[in-house]
């Protein structure tokens, strides 16, 4: 196969000619790639616009509004030990969710290493550190209905500012909790050696590209939402 | 969309595995370290209370900072081949102009407000 002498890389002129000739051969474009892994990056892509949709919602929103935004650092600030520390709780989900990524990275080279206990274990603990910031989630959003923050209105500043904040987080957490059900069904999978006839781990790859496009959204919205 | 003609198993596994297994684990903690050190210092841009311009850029930084290193090594992209990092990362770059259009639009609306209703608080 001529293929293998041209593979991967961004490297200049070298990336460009296999752009050609992927694209000019007439037949299959994406070349030694997993369909499920084109698949599921096109599924990241058309969720990269929604995303995008609402945080660019979002920002006409704030940049119309005539009343001033919540200041975000004291809404969401926890108090401990009778100090209030502003943004607490989202700094430690934003922690708990790159340790998610950095436990699926691995499990996913322990896939390919063929090595189904330590990948079944670091899927598990991916699974279990997006079930506990789905559940620190859910912590804040009562106590910002306790508040009274309400989807039309809320007494920190302007109105949109509810709509916003429930309709990002509450679809970036429908996307961690809908992860975390796919994380378990895929690690149960590997334990139990279902790739093991084909030899095929793509399937963890494949699961791990949804998880980091998770912790990717937070990226942005962690940065838009609630550091702006 | 290969793998569609059967190939032996054992062969197909070791072409996966000098793909994409052989990347050392070294690369991931390093990036994890690093993704830890960024997201610390966006935090730090709030708590020191950077404000206007200052805070914003810091922000932006770190931000796509962060989302590179997420995109280029925990999902692999820089160890794709070309058609797939430009078909997957070219179509978000029109973002850029619904961002611009609804800025020009929320301006609209803004002074709308002002001048019409004379709703102005802040």
């Amino acid at each position: 196969m001529t293929d293998h002498a041209e593979t991967e890389g961004v490297d200049g002129i070298h990336g460009v000619k296999t752009l050609v000739s992927d694209l000019s051969t007439d037949q299959e474009a994406f070349k030694q790639v997993h369909w499920g892994k084109v698949m599921m990056w096109i599924f990241l892509l058309s969720d990269t616009f929604v995303f995008s949709c609402f945080l660019t919602s979002y920002m006409t929103m704030r940049s119309s509004t005539t009343i001033p935004w919540p200041n975000t650092s004291e809404v969401f600030s926890l108090t401990v030990f009778g100090t209030s520390v502003p943004l607490l709780l989202i700094a430690i989900m934003t922690f708990i969710l790159i340790t998610s990524s950095g436990t699926m990275a691995l499990a996913v080279n322990y896939g390919y290493r063929r090595d189904r206990r330590k990948t079944f274990f670091l899927m598990l603990a991916t699974a279990l550190l997006g079930a506990s910031f789905v559940g620190m989630q859910a912590f804040e959003w009562t106590k910002l209905i306790e508040e009274g923050v309400r989807p039309w209105g809320n007494h920190f500043g302007a109105p949109q500012f509810g709509a916003s904040f429930f309709m990002i987080t509450g679809f970036h957490g429908l996307h961690v909790s809908i992860g975390v059900i796919y994380l378990l069904t895929i690690a149960f999978k590997v334990l139990k050696g279902d790739y093991e006839k084909k030899g095929n781990y793509e399937v963890v790859e494949i699961a791990g590209l949804y998880w980091h496009f998770v912790d990717l959204v937070w990226v942005f919205i962690f940065a838009f939402f609630y550091l702006w | 969309m290969a793998h569609e003609t059967p190939e032996p198993a054992t062969e197909a596994a070791a072409d996966h595995a000098n793909e994409h297994g052989l990347h050392p684990l070294g690369v991931y903690f390093k990036i994890w370290i690093l993704l830890f050190v960024l997201s610390a210092c966006s935090y730090y841009v709030d708590w020191a209370g950077f404000e206007g311009f200052t805070r914003w850029t810091l922000i932006v930084i770190f931000m796509f900072l962060k989302a590179g290193f997420i995109v280029a090594v925990f999902m692999h992209m820089m160890w794709e081949r070309m058609l797939l990092i430009l078909a997957i990362l070219a179509p978000p770059l029109l973002l850029i102009g619904l961002v611009g259009i609804m800025v020009l639009e929320s301006e609209y609306t803004f002074w709308t407000r002002v001048i019409f209703f004379g709703l102005f608080e802040g």
